[in-house]
Order: C-alpha cells, then sequence, then structure tokens
C-alpha cells in the first residue's frame, strides 16, 4: 500500500434536457418576475472598447437540422486582449464589457446571437499568441456533456496560421470548421454536431 | 470572491470515462447531436483557466426560495417542502467560493412551466422551478423548494425521468463549467432511466444521488437533502514560471 493521493471525482454531468431555459434565461421561457433579466442577454455598453460585431449562426445535428433548443454560452477576452477575471493578472480588463454572454437559439429560426466586440490577442503558455477567438460551449437536450469549441475570424488569415491550437490540428480539412465568415458587421459561426461537415470540439 | 489570492493553474484533465459518453442509444436524442469524430485535446490556456465572476449583489432575496418566488403574495407552491444544501468542492477537496449555482425542475405533480412541455399533469400557478445562488466563502449553499414529481417522456414507450433537479454550476475557470443533475435518496426510478444509465459507472450515478439528512431539517417546515458538488481542480503554478522557460 501507498498513501492515498486523495482526489475527488468531478461531479458527472448530465443533459441539460429540453428545459434548460426554465433555469438558465427564465424570461427567454416566459417565466417573468422572477429575475430582472436574464444572466449574459448583454456583454457590451455604450462605453465598451472596440470593434462592436455581431457572432451569429445555427447548430446543426447529424440529419441537418438546426436545434431550437440548444443554449450556447461564449467565452473571451476584452479588445486588447484581457479576459475580465480574477484570475487575469497581466492587467485590468475593460469594466464595459462582461466578456461573458449566454444565448438560446431562437424557438422559430434557430439562430443564437451575441452582440459583443472583436477579442485581443491572448498569450499562449509559451508566449507565442494565439489568434483572435472566442470559446463557446453548448448546451442542449441529448448533449450528455457539454461541447467546448472556438470560433476564429477569417479575416485574421495571418494570425490564425501561427495561432497555436490551429496548428496543432493534424486534419487541416477540418480547421475552417473553426472560423467564422464575415458578413458586414456579423461573422457567422454554424456548429455541426455530426457529419462531413463536423465541428472540432476539444477536450481541453 | 472573498479575499483569497486567485489560482491561475490549469485544471486536471477531465475524466471522461467518468461521465457519460456522447453517444447513448438508449437514450435517443443522444444519437444525431453526439459528435463522432475524436476530440482535440490541449492542455488549458488562459482562455480556461480564466471565467466570469458573479457577484452576490446580483441576487435577489427570494432567489434562493422557489416555494415564494413565483409565488403571488401571501400563497407558496404545492408540494413536500425541502432544503436541498450541500458544498462545492474541487477535485482537490477545496471549497470554491463564489460559484453561481442554477437550478431548475418539474412542480410537484411533474410538470414544467415552459411552452413546449405537454405533460397533463397540472401547473401550479405559485410555482416558476427556477432559483439560483452563490457559494458562500467556504462554499456552501442552500435554497428551499419543494420536492420535484416524476414524469414520463417520450423515448421509450413508457420511460419516466426519476424526480430530480436540474443544476449548472460556474466555478473559477470557464473550463469547469458543469450541467448536471441531482437525484434523491430511495427512488426506485433512478435505475431505470436511460438518461442516468448514460453515465456508465455505478459509482458516478451514486455521486448525483442526494442523501436525506434529517439533521437538517427546519422542524415543521421542511425536510432537507444534502448535495455535494466537484468541480475540476487545478494544478499548482507554483513553477510555472520555469515550466514556460522564462
Ligand atoms: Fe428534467
Amino acid at each position: 500500500m501507498v498513501q492515498q493521493l486523495g482526489y475527488l471525482k468531478e461531479t458527472p454531468s448530465q443533459t441539460a434536457g429540453p428545459y434548460v431555459h426554465i433555469g438558465c434565461t427564465p424570461n427567454f421561457a416566459e417565466i417573468t418576475g422572477v429575475y430582472e433579466n436574464d444572466l449574459g442577454v448583454s456583454m457590451v455598453n455604450d462605453k465598451t472598447q472596440g470593434e462592436r460585431i455581431i457572432l451569429r449562426g445555427r447548430v446543426f445535428d447529424g440529419t441537418g437540422t438546426p436545434l431550437r433548443d440548444a443554449l450556447l454560452e461564449i467565452w473571451q477576452a476584452d479588445s486588447k486582449g484581457l479576459y475580465n477575471s480574477p484570475s487575469e493578472l497581466r492587467g485590468t480588463a475593460d469594466p464595459n464589457f462582461t466578456g461573458w454572454g449566454r444565448c438560446p437559439t431562437d424557438m422559430e429560426t434557430a439562430e443564437y446571437r451575441f452582440e459583443t466586440v472583436k477579442p485581443g490577442q491572448v498569450p499562449f503558455k509559451d508566449g507565442r499568441m494565439m489568434a483572435p477567438h472566442v470559446t463557446v460551449w453548448i448546451v442542449a437536450r441529448g448533449i450528455n456533456i457539454g461541447l467546448q469549441t472556438r470560433i476564429y475570424f477569417d479575416d485574421e488569415k495571418a494570425a490564425n496560421d501561427k495561432d497555436p491550437i490551429l496548428q496543432r490540428i493534424e486534419h487541416r480539412n477540418r480547421v475552417p470548421t473553426l472560423i467564422a465568415k464575415r458578413d458586414g458587421s456579423s461573422y457567422i459561426f454554424d456548429i455541426y454536431l455530426q457529419g462531413d461537415k463536423e465541428t472540432i470540439f476539444f477536450d481541453v | 470572491m472573498s479575499n483569497r489570492k486567485p489560482e491561475t493553474g490549469a485544471f486536471f484533465q477531465r475524466d471522461r470515462q467518468w461521465h457519460p459518453p456522447a453517444y447513448t442509444p438508449e437514450y435517443k436524442t443522444s444519437v444525431v447531436r453526439s459528435p463522432q469524430r475524436a476530440l482535440i485535446s490541449f492542455d488549458n490556456t488562459l482562455s480556461e483557466i480564466t471565467g466570469p465572476v458573479f457577484g452576490h449583489a446580483m441576487l435577489g432575496e427570494l432567489d434562493a426560495d422557489l416555494i415564494y418566488n413565483y409565488a403571488k403574495p401571501g400563497e407558496s407552491a404545492i408540494g413536500q417542502r425541502i432544503i436541498v444544501y450541500g458544498r462545492v468542492v474541487d477535485e482537490r477537496g477545496k471549497g470554491v467560493a463564489g460559484a453561481l449555482l442554477e437550478f431548475w425542475q418539474a412542480n410537484a405533480g411533474g410538470r414544467y412551466r415552459h411552452k413546449r412541455e405537454g405533460y397533463l399533469a397540472a401547473l401550479d400557478p405559485n410555482f416558476g422551478g427556477c432559483g439560483r445562488t452563490i457559494t458562500d466563502d467556504d462554499g456552501y449553499y442552500r435554497f428551499r423548494t419543494v420536492k420535484p414529481g416524476a414524469y414520463p417522456w417520450p423515448n421509450g414507450v413508457n420511460d419516466w425521468r426519476p424526480a430530480h433537479i436540474h443544476f449548472s454550476v460556474f466555478g473559477h475557470g470557464f473550463a469547469q463549467r458543469l450541467i448536471t443533475q441531482m437525484y434523491f435518496e430511495g427512488d426506485p426510478m433512478i435505475w431505470n432511466c436511460p438518461i442516468v444509465k448514460s453515465i456508465p459507472d455505478k459509482a458516478a450515478i451514486e455521486q448525483l444521488i442526494a442523501a436525506l439528512d434529517m439533521n437538517n431539517t427546519i422542524p415543521m417546515d421542511a425536510r432537507a437533502y444534502k448535495f455535494d458538488i466537484v468541480l475540476r481542480g487545478r494544478r499548482s503554478t507554483l513553477f510555472e514560471n520555469r515550466m514556460e522557460g522564462n
């Protein structure tokens, strides 16, 4: 026998189910009067620094049907590349930018939509810069554990080419699944859970 | 988040054998919603180590009391009154202060307040079904609610969900983000449920079953169930500078 390390096991995940809106966006679910606002509906205000953008898209299942019951959360750095988090020790992020957003897919159009700013660059562990990116977390009925991916931007080609995470991806033909396409002030980022176009998901 | 120095280490690798896999055909909706290609693994970067913070100031007075937070003045939700309490810790056993917990559930008859819900059990006009709280400096939380009912769902011909409360949890890093469900001690329905059985290990399932705790009841008011939650632990940053080659 040796000494026990004594680590606990992480609480196992369970699907968010079809009624995740009740708990996470009750006003969207028409349960009003409990919370003033749904958390994460607004990431920016008039004083937020940086380029305003809209991130939008849909989440498709393996039959090509868009999910109308999914919930997405995003987490990103501000326009200067700083996170609004106590674990951010490199400086103080823009106080007018939360960095975190939450949005259910629309029950009719299946689209999600975030009004945010284009993130700045954040260093990788070895000091190289990562390309501007947004971390995405997706839950829904039928998803047993939240899916993590990243949104990169198609007009950041030079930075994307040097990004340490994107460089690591062996199947180069899958890299475009992580890159949002600019359309005016929007970037379109569709997510495919399965099939030929399956989005890259991360274990991170 | 009290006066503690924020931690900046990477989180322990997730044990994907302990969690349910993406593809669990007995839970039919997972079949077309499960990625089929391998996940791409990498160690946390700042994007995963950091995470948003939620302050106690955002909480309303009744946010952690589902019996009253949707009820008309002077009225209350119908059902067995219970306290759910516990501690949020990480895999090292350290309490997680300032963790945001959001919870949602069906009413005592097993009916959700949701426009897509079609179960014939009655809505309770005094029950909304959502609540939230933030853990204290040691990671403890508690809220009051009614015990949810079991409900049937379209999967197999006669599948029923055991009584459960859904939990959404934020720790200190976005990589700790977790959604799960709490079940109740002694419920025989747990072991028939395809969603529960998406978890391969019996010990992992048992980690989701809250224990009845008669020592924490409020006499003549509510019984208590204890539900502890474990989030990913994180590595020490002691040698980080050297590891980075600075
Ligand atoms: Fe449920």
